[in-house]
């Protein structure tokens, strides 16, 4: 059968099922092969914090949502265009997610009496009319995926894990996209171990793909083509990745050997994954007892020569607090990712949240000033962690890096940069016994000098006691404790003569500027071009450092009329921004666990430039 | 800074001097820790080592000063955390010789979690842990080795928590050597700190330090003259645990059970003693729980010294078989991942 084969700009798919459906390995696979064929994209993983929640009920419901494109894609989509639900659970939680008219493939198998009462559904919705609004493909996933495996002498158990792969087959085939890469995925994970298991995989897979070509539920096939995205080399990386990757090279280019203490918390543990797995560039990972032995241990590690890193998540970033005060008194460099997730407490542990900021800049006791910044999207992680290594070795000092469950398990696609041109990271050890002092510092930036362990001469002391301004003696003399209070933060104020210049997008002047910082930088940006091209005077300013704040934000701030700052916070930034430059401000705060959406926050500067908003 | 009058070369001879850093010895007078800081300045020069590789590593708390008083590299870090820090400094840098000086509320209330765990890994570091059974520099608190009933500032009726046994718990964490010693015998205190410099692993030596202001005394049955030869067993290896002033008691073993014996009166001869093998676990469990029975001396001594890979050791070797698999890391490839792309 011919069928129409249609063009898409952009579209948004939606995957849910059981959190032991394998949906995020689905949307994973998903996104690869996008990724492969030149589109931009951008992920959303949503998963419980449960493993394996009971199998049907809707606290066990996984979703992963890809929004790819020929034109360029800031977040994962507001709604999606298409919705594959693998149960009742996932349609009922799913559906308000899916546009007016939008596509809905439902496994009709799961749609079981028992089912629908796990979901909390009365009646079924595949017939009695609640899904008219959509266009509805039921589709016997579990049927097929059992027939395809018949004679394979399978557990049912086993059958019923592979049919996942039956729907990605079926959305490769719907999307026009080649199944090969999955095909070399299967091979390459379960072809060693067991071919049986590979074999069945496989077979499921291109009958999902054969079912699309040969029945005749979809007459129309869509294409999305390649992204006009700058020339150069590709590939799709997810932020925890991207972290990872740039500690190593930041370590790599400072010629120092990398280490990080870490202790597994949700969702930064794929820092640690990653790391662990890379020991041929000279890598050591410490999985220690606790978050705070894990810090403890990049200090130790950063007072002996190499680059301390540690990396966390909200509630792992309170337990190294204490820990932070110390690198901030001993002066050592150390870079720490905090993959920001709900809270308070343990909150919601694998959804996404910016409600650490305040914890990141003022979050020790005493006056324990140190450097914040935030990566804008997952492929941004990269740029930031190196640049938080840069500024930890060259200022002595703890940087805090500001990711999030979005930015650590959300993907795009990514511009590999060359190693041979990221900047320079400068590192001199001290060596001269006749000269060295363990606190005199450098005249431009303050840093004391960096002394290893095993230097001859150089034997000396140091400690959380406030120390001498010069020999780093113990010392209580009150006059020195105020000069090395006020140092520590002048040390830290001077980074802002390091870094950058905040630019804007769109004008410098105008009616309205959105403040963001971190992973709304997609939403907000889609948001501001879209009034932009109706003619709004709106510009987009988002902040990488957020301590200490570029030096001519103040001046920018001044340049228009109303300030709005969205966070997914209860207002974080909005305190640091009127505190230093007493400006109104105002906000846009929800705190759901999801990114923000960009139609909501156009509402609101359309609400302010109307005037209605006060 | 500390003036290290005495950079150290191969070729030189170090001395206690080489040891002494400039700064004020700021303990009360009459602190067991004076003896301790001694008996460790004394033994480190005998080792072949640079000086400037040794590494002093602590809390807080009394003993956790002792980095300041000698002159080697020192960090001076949180309370409870010096096993954590120390960790951190020795797998970056193999090459050092890592200690951490720590007391019974730093190394084993706080930083409790720290201490076993450092020790199940068996970095290959030494833990002198001071057991003053007291916490002095908060003024005269219990402490989690502070004896069933002992009267302190916060327990104005007696303690009615039970106290750990240090050894017990290094045995139980599994260190590869676990000791005791006694800031009032400097003999065998350097004979031990020799013996944690020489092991390979963790080393965990318990020291019973006297605070003269807010315990004074707690060892004396152990320490004093008139006392001690009756209260006190040494540990030798391969030599049975002979005892009191005359060297006319023992210990044996009955079952599982330690008992005292004199020679002059039960029958008993020095052949029937129990003879001491730092290689037995099983043993160094049972010579730890005599501290339960007030009838049997305190044990002194090295419990138990294991021949075991070291965490370290092992990291340098993932290491270095990551590479002969996979050579020399290359940034470039890494960056690039499995699956790449290209816009022209």
């Amino acid at each position: 059968m011919q069928r129409e084969l249609k063009t898409l700009e952009d579209v948004t798919i939606r995957f849910a099922g059981d959190s032991g459906d394998g949906m995020q390995l689905t949307g994973s696979q998903f996104t690869n092969t996008v990724a492969a064929l030149g589109a931009d994209l951008s992920t959303l993983p949503d998963y419980p914090a449960e493993i394996r929640a009971p199998a049907g009920t809707t606290y066990g419901v996984s979703g992963f949502q890809i929004h790819f494109g020929s034109t360029e894609i800031h977040t994962p989509g507001d709604t999606c265009d298409v919705l594959v639900a693998m149960n009742p659970a996932a349609l009922a939680t799913n559906l308000k997610l899916l546009r007016d008219g939008g596509t809905l493939i439902v496994n009709e198998d799961a749609f079981t009496e028992k089912n629908l009462r796990l979901a909390g559904i009365h009646g079924n919705p595949l017939e009695d009319g609640t899904l008219s609004g959509y266009d509805v493909h039921r589709v016997a996933i579990t049927t097929l995926t059992a027939n395809v495996l018949q004679g394979m002498n399978l557990s049912s158990r086993f059958v019923d894990k592979t049919k996942n792969f039956f729907a990605l087959g079926l959305m490769y085939w719907l999307y026009n996209r080649p199944i090969d890469q999955s095909v070399k995925f299967i091979e390459e994970k379960f072809g060693k171990k067991d071919s049986q298991v590979a074999e069945a995989n496989l077979r499921v897979l291109r009958a999902g793909y054969n079912f699309g070509e040969t029945t005749e539920i979809f007459t129309t096939r869509y294409d999305v083509k390649p992204a006009k995205l700058p020339p150069g080399t590709y590939r799709n990386i997810m932020g925890n990745v991207a972290s990872a990757l740039g500690l190593v090279a930041a370590a790599q280019k400072a010629g120092l050997p990398l280490f990080l203490g870490s202790y597994p918390i949700t969702p930064a543990s794929d820092i640690l994954h990653e790391l662990s797995g890379l020991k041929q560039f000279g890598v050591k990972t410490f999985q220690a007892e606790d978050e705070i032995a894990a810090i403890c241990a990049a200090i130790g590690a950063s007072y002996a020569g190499a680059l301390g890193a540690t990396s966390t998540s909200g509630p792992g970033l309170a337990l190294k607090t204490e820990g932070l005060g110390l690198a901030v008194m001993l002066e050592l460099p150390l870079v720490v990712i905090d993959v920001q997730r709900g809270g308070p407490s343990t909150g919601l542990p694998t959804k996404t949240e910016q409600a650490d900021l305040l914890q990141a800049v003022h979050g020790r006791n005493s006056e324990a000033p140190l450097c914040v910044l935030a990566a804008a999207t997952p492929a941004d992680c990269f740029d930031t962690a190196y640049e938080a290594a840069r500024i930890a070795v060259k200022y002595m000092t703890p940087v805090i890096c500001l990711t999030d469950g979005y930015l650590g398990n959300g993907a795009e696609p990514w511009r590999i940069p060359r190693a041979d041109e990221l900047p320079e990271i400068p590192v001199r050890f001290a060596t001269d016994p006749a000269s060295f002092q363990p606190y005199a510092r450098d005249e431009k930036t303050l840093a004391r000098p960096w002394a290893k362990p095993g230097t001859p001469g150089l034997e000396h002391r140091i400690g959380g006691l406030e120390k001498d301004h010069i020999t780093g003696n113990i010392s209580y003399d009150p006059d020195n404790h105020d000069l090395m209070i006020k140092t520590r933060a002048e040390k830290i104020e001077r980074i802002a003569e390091d870094i950058p210049l905040q630019t804007v997008e769109g004008e410098e002047h105008g009616d309205l500027v959105v403040v963001g910082w971190g992973s709304t930088y997609g939403a907000i940006k889609s948001a501001v071009e879209s009034l932009r091209a109706q003619g709004r005077s709106v510009s987009h300013l988002h902040l990488r450092y957020l301590a200490p704040f570029p030096r001519n934000l103040g001046e920018l701030l001044h340049g228009f009329t109303h300030i709005l700052v969205p966070e997914i916070n209860n207002g974080q930034l909005i305190q640091l921004l009127r505190s230093r430059y007493l400006l109104p401000v105002r906000g846009f705060n929800r705190i759901r666990g999801l990114p923000l959406r960009a139609e909501e926050i156009e509402e609101t500067i359309e609400l302010i430039l109307r005037g209605s908003n006060g | 800074m500390a003036e290290s009058t005495h950079p150290a070369t191969p070729a030189e001879k170090l001395t206690i001097k080489d040891f002494q850093s400039d700064q004020d010895v700021r303990w009360c007078p009459g602190c067991g820790d004076y003896s301790i800081l001694a008996q460790v300045q004394r033994v480190f020069p005998e080792f072949a080592h640079k000086k400037e590789d040794y590494v002093a590593v602590s809390g807080i708390g009394c003993s956790s000063r002792f980095p300041y008083y000698m002159d080697i590299y020192g960090l001076h870090g949180i309370h409870g955390r010096a096993p954590a820090i120390a960790s951190g400094i020795k797998m970056a840098n193999p090459q050092l010789d890592v200690w951490v000086a720590t007391g019974d509320g730093d190394g084993l209330s706080i930083g409790g979690n720290h201490m076993i765990h450092t020790l199940r890994r068996n970095l290959n570091i030494k833990i002198l842990l001071f057991n003053n059974q007291i916490y002095g520099l908060t003024k005269g608190q219990y402490s989690p080795t502070s004896v069933l009933g002992q009267v302190t500032r916060s327990t104005p009726v007696g303690v009615i928590d039970t106290p750990f046994v240090p050894v017990s718990l290094a045995l139980g964490a599994g260190a590869t050597l676990v000791a005791r010693a006694m800031d009032r015998d400097p003999k065998h205190l350097q004979e031990v700190v020799r013996r944690a410099e020489q092991h390979h692993g963790s080393a965990f030596i318990e020291i019973y330090q006297n605070c003269n202001v807010f315990n004074d005394g707690a060892f004396l049955l152990f320490t004093e003259k008139e006392t001690r030869d009756d209260h006190v067993v040494y540990l030798e290896h391969g030599k049975p645990l002979v005892f009191g002033k005359q060297k006319d008691r023992g210990i044996r073993l009955d079952g599982f059970t330690p008992k005292a014996v004199s020679f002059t009166d039960s029958g008993y001869s020095v052949n029937d003693l129990l003879v001491h093998n730092e290689n037995d676990l099983t043993l160094a469990f049972i010579l730890a729980n005599m501290i339960h029975d007030p009838e049997l001396p305190r044990a002194m001594g090295v419990f138990v010294s294991l021949d075991r890979p070291t965490y370290e050791e092992q990291m340098e070797d993932q290491i270095r078989r990551a590479r002969s698999k996979k050579g020399q890391g290359d940034l470039q490839k890494l960056l690039e991942g499995d699956q790449t792309w290209t816009i022209a």
